[in-house]
């Protein structure tokens, strides 16, 4: 796909002014890095850093029935979710194939005092989730919308993010908890600002309209600098939701996996009312799983400095017993880290004899549990 | 961003030093490090090995990918940097100069090397 055919957020002129290396994903030119990446998942780590995560793909869903329709199309509990609260949760086929991870915030009811839903879906799968979403509303007395052109999403993350945000708002940042949301107005723009993100440390997403994206942007940037906030790219994103052992859609999530197999089965509730898409084949994957545990997602840690990639074979004793799914140089830990799933035999924390087939070198590896990294509160 | 005009180039953007005794320096260009990324792990070739013009001689490892590392000459390799093998982001910082690779006492004039110009072009940059 050549540049012009991609789609381009509203801060793409900042980027490019910024000197961001660009990288296509999932149809969307977006910065990969602006200098080091290592350098930028540091920054996070220990100050702050701020993203463009406008590609990510925002569908409302509103109206008297809203949450029934949501209970319906997710495996998740979503009616249970109080105003202003956000809950992580994945949307299923009807086989109980995960056809992505989502994270769904209730924002304040609709003067005429409907329900009205935000569905955050992967760039990648914001077509497929919105087209499911649809085909699921048959039925419901509630409105689907695709609002991806609605929104555009700035993340600043990090330890000092809190402190940075204060200084740009009067929302009540210190009672916004952790998977919560509130509407209020940043550097002067609105925004919905969520206390989420994807990087294993504190921090805030803030959705606004694309018109404000650079004010908020720029707004940010300055208030940060002093606190060494610097602008980050997708790639440092992509090791620090590493070490935070936070699954990516494609990598350790796919269609051949139910939430079960993915070690999520928390996020299916059986318990919830009603029916919902999957509902069947996710009770007979709890039991498959009880009865005969599946491949189990651990965390490997290198004992050499040569890097596992997705794809690679993890071996043990001469045979292939898994496979790597995610795998970077781990800023943090100073060695190369990587998510895989093996076989359950394997995926003790210290199973002796694990390793990973590097282009065809068996490399030794340490089997841990996940995450690899934990902020400390 | 410069390409020094006292160094040859390969299209797979590696430089080399002018021959002194027989014996060139090579590394990868700025360019070539750009694109990569942070450099995180060099398997370079052992000293005492042949290298071949052309081909592969070992890999340059980054946060995102592995790359193989091609030798832009044929001869023996007489000394590695160690230095880069152990903080490979040399690579990054000063890819013409302590971000160095390996040395080579070549066997045979390179035939298909570009002057810092022609490279330039040809990178783009």
């Amino acid at each position: 796909m050549s540049s012009s055919d991609l789609r381009h957020t509203a801060l793409d002129a900042l980027h490019r002014s910024l000197g961001a290396t660009m990288t296509d994903f999932a149809g969307w030119d977006m910065p990969l890095r602006y200098g080091s990446e290592r350098d930028e998942h540091n920054a996070v780590r220990t100050s702050a850093g701020l993203f463009d995560l406008s590609h990510m793909g925002e569908i409302t869903v509103t109206g008297p029935q809203a949450a029934e329709l949501l209970n319906h199309a997710l495996v998740g509990d979503i009616a249970s979710v109080g105003a202003g609260r956000a809950r992580y949760t994945m949307i299923c086929r009807e086989d109980g194939g995960i056809l992505d991870d989502l994270i769904v915030y209730r924002l304040a009811d609709t003067e005429a005092g409907l329900r009205t839903y935000m569905v955050v879906a992967n760039a990648s799968n914001a077509q497929v989730v919105l087209d499911a979403l649809t085909e699921r509303a048959a039925g419901f007395d509630a409105e689907v919308r695709d609002d991806r052109d609605a929104y555009a999403l700035i993340a600043v993350q990090g330890p000092a993010s809190p402190g940075i945000l204060a200084s740009l708002t009067d929302a009540d940042l210190d009672g916004l908890k952790y998977y919560a949301g509130l509407p209020g107005t940043v550097a002067g723009v609105p925004a919905l600002i969520a206390r989420t993100g994807y990087t294993g440390e504190d921090g805030f997403e803030l959705f606004t309209a694309p018109e404000h994206a650079e004010k908020l942007w720029r707004a940010l940037t300055a208030a940060g600098e002093a606190e060494g906030l610097i602008p980050c790219g997708l790639s440092c994103r992509d090791t620090l939701r590493l070490e935070a052992g936070m699954p990516l859609y494609g990598h350790e999530l796919s269609t051949s996996l139910t939430p079960f197999d993915a070690g999520l089965g928390r996020v299916v509730k059986f318990a919830k009312e009603g029916d919902f898409v999957g509902r069947a084949a996710l009770t007979e994957a709890a039991a498959r799983a009880e009865a005969n545990p599946p491949r189990k997602l651990v965390g490997l840690v290198a004992e050499g400095r040569r890097v596992p990639r997705a794809g690679y074979s993890v071996v043990a004793n001469g045979e292939v017993i898994g496979e790597v799914t995610s795998g970077a140089p781990s800023p943090t830990l100073g060695k190369p880290i990587a998510m895989a799933y093996v076989d359950a035999a394997y995926a003790g924390p210290g199973t002796a004899g694990v390793g990973v087939d590097i282009r065809g070198t068996h490399e030794p590896y340490e089997v841990v549990a996940l995450p690899f990294y934990r902020r400390q509160k | 961003m410069s390409n020094p005009t006292d160094l040859r180039y390969s299209k797979e953007h590696e430089w080399l030093s002018p021959v002194e005794d027989g014996v060139a320096t090579i590394g990868i260009t700025k360019f070539a490090a750009d694109a990569l990324g942070d450099v995180v792990y060099a398997q370079l070739p052992e000293v005492g090995e042949s290298v071949a013009e052309g081909e592969t001689c070992g890999e340059l490892e980054s946060t995102k990918s592995v790359s193989d590392l091609y030798s832009p000459v044929s001869g023996e390799v007489t000394e590695i940097n160690e230095d880069v093998v152990n903080d490979p982001s040399l690579v990054n910082s000063e890819p013409f100069e302590g971000g160095w690779l390996f040395k080579v006492r070549l066997s045979e004039e390179p035939s298909d090397l570009l002057s810092a110009d022609e490279y330039t072009e040809f990178a783009g940059n």
